[in-house]
Protein backbone atom coordinates (compact mmCIF):
# COMPACT_ATOMS: atom_id res chain seq x y z
CA UNK A 1 0.00 0.00 0.00
CA UNK A 2 0.96 3.59 -0.60
CA UNK A 3 0.17 6.35 1.89
CA UNK A 4 -0.98 9.51 0.12
CA UNK A 5 -0.79 12.99 1.67
CA UNK A 6 -2.72 16.07 0.56
CA UNK A 7 -1.98 19.60 1.71
CA UNK A 8 -3.50 23.08 1.70
CA UNK A 9 -5.92 23.57 -1.19
CA UNK A 10 -5.57 19.94 -2.22
CA UNK A 11 -6.54 18.79 1.26
CA UNK A 12 -9.70 20.86 0.86
CA UNK A 13 -10.30 19.61 -2.70
CA UNK A 14 -9.97 15.94 -1.75
CA UNK A 15 -11.59 16.31 1.66
CA UNK A 16 -8.81 14.31 3.27
CA UNK A 17 -5.26 14.85 4.46
CA UNK A 18 -4.17 11.23 4.17
CA UNK A 19 -5.33 7.94 2.69
CA UNK A 20 -4.06 4.52 1.66
CA UNK A 21 -4.22 3.20 -1.89
CA UNK A 22 -3.00 0.13 -3.73
CA UNK A 23 -0.63 1.93 -6.12
CA UNK A 24 2.64 0.03 -5.67
CA UNK A 25 4.36 -0.40 -9.03
CA UNK A 26 2.69 2.66 -10.54
CA UNK A 27 4.70 5.61 -11.76
CA UNK A 28 4.25 9.16 -10.48
CA UNK A 29 2.60 9.99 -13.78
CA UNK A 30 0.14 7.12 -13.30
CA UNK A 31 -0.45 8.28 -9.72
CA UNK A 32 -1.43 11.71 -11.07
CA UNK A 33 -3.84 10.09 -13.54
CA UNK A 34 -5.35 8.02 -10.74
CA UNK A 35 -5.75 11.13 -8.58
CA UNK A 36 -7.25 13.16 -11.44
CA UNK A 37 -9.80 10.41 -11.97
CA UNK A 38 -10.74 10.30 -8.30
CA UNK A 39 -10.49 14.04 -7.58
CA UNK A 40 -11.31 16.00 -10.73
CA UNK A 41 -9.44 19.28 -10.78
CA UNK A 42 -6.35 18.05 -8.95
CA UNK A 43 -4.53 17.84 -12.27
CA UNK A 44 -4.88 21.61 -12.68
CA UNK A 45 -3.34 22.43 -9.31
CA UNK A 46 0.24 22.44 -10.66
CA UNK A 47 1.13 20.02 -7.87
CA UNK A 48 4.47 18.29 -7.64
CA UNK A 49 4.70 14.82 -6.13
CA UNK A 50 7.13 13.92 -3.37
CA UNK A 51 7.98 10.31 -2.56
CA UNK A 52 9.28 9.69 0.94
CA UNK A 53 9.74 13.43 1.45
CA UNK A 54 11.78 14.08 -1.70
CA UNK A 55 10.52 15.59 -4.98
CA UNK A 56 9.96 12.85 -7.56
CA UNK A 57 10.03 12.70 -11.35
CA UNK A 58 7.06 11.56 -13.49
CA UNK A 59 8.77 8.25 -14.33
CA UNK A 60 9.69 7.37 -10.74
CA UNK A 61 8.00 4.18 -9.54
CA UNK A 62 6.10 3.80 -6.26
CA UNK A 63 7.12 0.93 -4.01
CA UNK A 64 5.04 -0.77 -1.37
CA UNK A 65 5.19 1.22 1.86
CA UNK A 66 6.12 4.52 0.18
CA UNK A 67 4.60 7.82 1.26
CA UNK A 68 3.56 9.99 -1.68
CA UNK A 69 2.60 13.62 -1.15
CA UNK A 70 0.89 16.04 -3.50
CA UNK A 71 2.71 19.35 -3.11
CA UNK A 72 0.79 22.33 -4.50
CA UNK A 73 2.80 25.49 -5.27
CA UNK A 74 4.44 26.47 -2.00
CA UNK A 75 3.95 29.83 -0.33
CA UNK A 76 6.06 29.91 2.80
CA UNK A 77 8.02 32.90 4.01
CA UNK B 1 15.68 24.16 19.22
CA UNK B 2 16.97 22.64 15.99
CA UNK B 3 18.98 24.54 13.38
CA UNK B 4 16.26 23.91 10.78
CA UNK B 5 12.79 23.57 12.16
CA UNK B 6 9.06 24.12 11.78
CA UNK B 7 7.51 25.42 14.98
CA UNK B 8 4.03 26.15 16.28
CA UNK B 9 4.93 28.61 19.04
CA UNK B 10 5.99 32.28 18.70
CA UNK B 11 9.54 32.59 17.36
CA UNK B 12 12.31 34.20 19.40
CA UNK B 13 14.80 35.22 16.68
CA UNK B 14 17.68 35.75 19.08
CA UNK B 15 18.14 32.03 19.74
CA UNK B 16 18.81 31.45 16.03
CA UNK B 17 21.31 34.33 15.88
CA UNK B 18 23.02 32.95 18.95
CA UNK B 19 23.08 29.48 17.41
CA UNK B 20 25.07 30.56 14.32
CA UNK B 21 27.42 32.93 16.16
CA UNK B 22 30.96 31.51 16.32
CA UNK B 23 34.38 33.01 17.08
CA UNK B 24 35.26 33.03 13.37
CA UNK B 25 32.08 34.93 12.43
CA UNK B 26 32.49 38.65 11.85
CA UNK B 27 28.89 39.08 10.70
CA UNK B 28 25.46 37.71 11.55
CA UNK B 29 22.45 38.68 9.45
CA UNK B 30 19.08 38.06 11.03
CA UNK B 31 15.99 38.23 8.82
CA UNK B 32 12.50 38.02 10.24
CA UNK B 33 9.50 37.74 7.92
CA UNK B 34 6.27 39.12 9.39
CA UNK B 35 2.56 38.88 8.71
CA UNK B 36 1.60 41.92 6.61
CA UNK B 37 -1.79 43.52 6.99
CA UNK B 38 -2.20 44.96 3.49
CA UNK B 39 -1.37 43.13 0.25
CA UNK B 40 -2.27 44.81 -3.04
CA UNK B 41 -5.01 46.82 -1.36
CA UNK B 42 -6.61 43.84 0.37
CA UNK B 43 -6.64 43.74 4.15
CA UNK B 44 -5.53 40.47 5.76
CA UNK B 45 -7.13 39.63 9.11
CA UNK B 46 -4.71 36.81 9.90
CA UNK B 47 -2.79 34.01 8.19
CA UNK B 48 -2.91 30.26 8.55
CA UNK B 49 0.25 28.36 7.65
CA UNK B 50 0.37 24.62 7.00
CA UNK B 51 3.44 22.45 6.35
CA UNK B 52 4.48 18.95 5.42
CA UNK B 53 6.62 19.13 8.52
CA UNK B 54 9.18 16.34 8.09
CA UNK B 55 9.83 17.25 4.45
CA UNK B 56 9.87 20.98 5.21
CA UNK B 57 12.55 20.50 7.86
CA UNK B 58 14.59 18.39 5.42
CA UNK B 59 14.31 21.09 2.76
CA UNK B 60 15.30 23.82 5.23
CA UNK B 61 18.38 21.76 6.10
CA UNK B 62 19.09 21.34 2.38
CA UNK B 63 19.06 25.14 2.02
CA UNK B 64 21.55 25.29 4.87
CA UNK B 65 23.86 22.88 3.03
CA UNK B 66 23.48 24.86 -0.21
CA UNK B 67 24.55 28.00 1.67
CA UNK B 68 27.62 26.28 3.10
CA UNK B 69 28.59 25.18 -0.41
CA UNK B 70 27.98 28.55 -2.08
CA UNK B 71 29.49 30.68 0.68
CA UNK B 72 32.24 28.65 2.37
CA UNK B 73 32.45 29.53 6.02
CA UNK B 74 28.81 30.62 6.23
CA UNK B 75 26.40 28.86 8.58
CA UNK B 76 22.62 29.16 8.70
CA UNK B 77 19.71 28.44 11.02
CA UNK B 78 16.12 28.74 9.83
CA UNK B 79 12.75 28.38 11.52
CA UNK B 80 9.25 28.73 10.08
CA UNK B 81 6.15 28.97 12.20
CA UNK B 82 2.85 27.31 11.24
CA UNK B 83 -0.70 27.59 12.54
CA UNK B 84 -2.67 30.82 12.91
CA UNK B 85 -0.52 33.96 12.88
CA UNK B 86 -1.67 37.50 13.60
CA UNK B 87 -0.57 40.74 11.96
CA UNK B 88 3.13 41.47 12.68
CA UNK B 89 3.83 37.99 14.07
CA UNK B 90 7.10 36.45 12.91
CA UNK B 91 6.45 33.75 10.31
CA UNK B 92 10.05 32.96 9.44
CA UNK B 93 13.50 33.66 10.85
CA UNK B 94 16.77 33.20 8.98
CA UNK B 95 20.09 33.68 10.75
CA UNK B 96 23.35 33.46 8.80
CA UNK B 97 26.85 33.93 10.15
CA UNK B 98 30.00 34.30 8.08
CA UNK B 99 33.51 35.65 8.46
CA UNK B 100 32.61 38.78 6.45
CA UNK B 101 29.30 40.63 6.00
CA UNK B 102 28.80 40.27 2.24
CA UNK B 103 28.32 36.51 2.38
CA UNK B 104 25.98 36.80 5.37
CA UNK B 105 23.73 39.27 3.51
CA UNK B 106 23.74 37.33 0.25
CA UNK B 107 23.17 33.94 1.81
CA UNK B 108 20.33 35.25 3.91
CA UNK B 109 18.44 36.53 0.87
CA UNK B 110 19.21 33.29 -0.97
CA UNK B 111 17.59 31.36 1.86
CA UNK B 112 14.25 33.19 1.70
CA UNK B 113 14.15 32.83 -2.09
CA UNK B 114 14.76 29.08 -1.79
CA UNK B 115 12.14 28.74 0.93
CA UNK B 116 9.61 30.16 -1.51
CA UNK B 117 10.69 27.61 -4.15
CA UNK B 118 11.18 24.26 -2.48
CA UNK B 119 9.95 24.14 1.12
CA UNK B 120 6.47 22.56 1.44
CA UNK B 121 4.80 25.27 3.49
CA UNK B 122 1.54 26.95 2.48
CA UNK B 123 -0.06 30.21 3.50
CA UNK B 124 -3.77 30.89 3.59
CA UNK B 125 -4.83 34.54 3.74
CA UNK B 126 -8.02 35.20 5.66
CA UNK B 127 -9.77 38.46 4.73
CA UNK B 128 -12.94 40.12 5.94
CA UNK B 129 -14.87 38.64 3.01
CA UNK B 130 -13.12 35.39 2.23
CA UNK B 131 -9.96 33.31 2.27
CA UNK B 132 -7.54 31.70 -0.16
CA UNK B 133 -4.54 29.43 -0.18
CA UNK B 134 -1.72 31.47 -1.66
CA UNK B 135 0.22 29.73 -4.39
CA UNK B 136 -2.93 28.19 -5.75
CA UNK B 137 -3.42 31.17 -8.08
CA UNK B 138 -1.01 29.59 -10.53
CA UNK B 139 -3.59 27.13 -11.82
CA UNK B 140 -3.06 25.92 -15.33
CA UNK B 141 -5.64 26.76 -18.00
CA UNK B 142 -8.56 24.40 -18.52
CA UNK B 143 -7.45 21.34 -20.47
CA UNK B 144 -3.80 21.76 -19.53
CA UNK B 145 -1.89 18.60 -18.83
CA UNK B 146 0.09 18.01 -15.67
Amino acid sequence: MITLHYFAGLRELTGTSQEQADLAGKTVEELMEWAADKYPGIERASARVAINEEYALPADVLEDGDAAAFIPPVSGG
Amino acid sequence: MKAFEVVTEPINPQIYADFVLRPEAGAVTLFTGHVREWTKGVRTLYLAYEAYVPMAEKKLAQIGREIEEKWPGAQAAIAHRIGELQISDIAVVIAVSSPHRKAAYEANEYAIERIKEIVPIWKKEIWEDGEEWIGDQKKKPEGGNQ
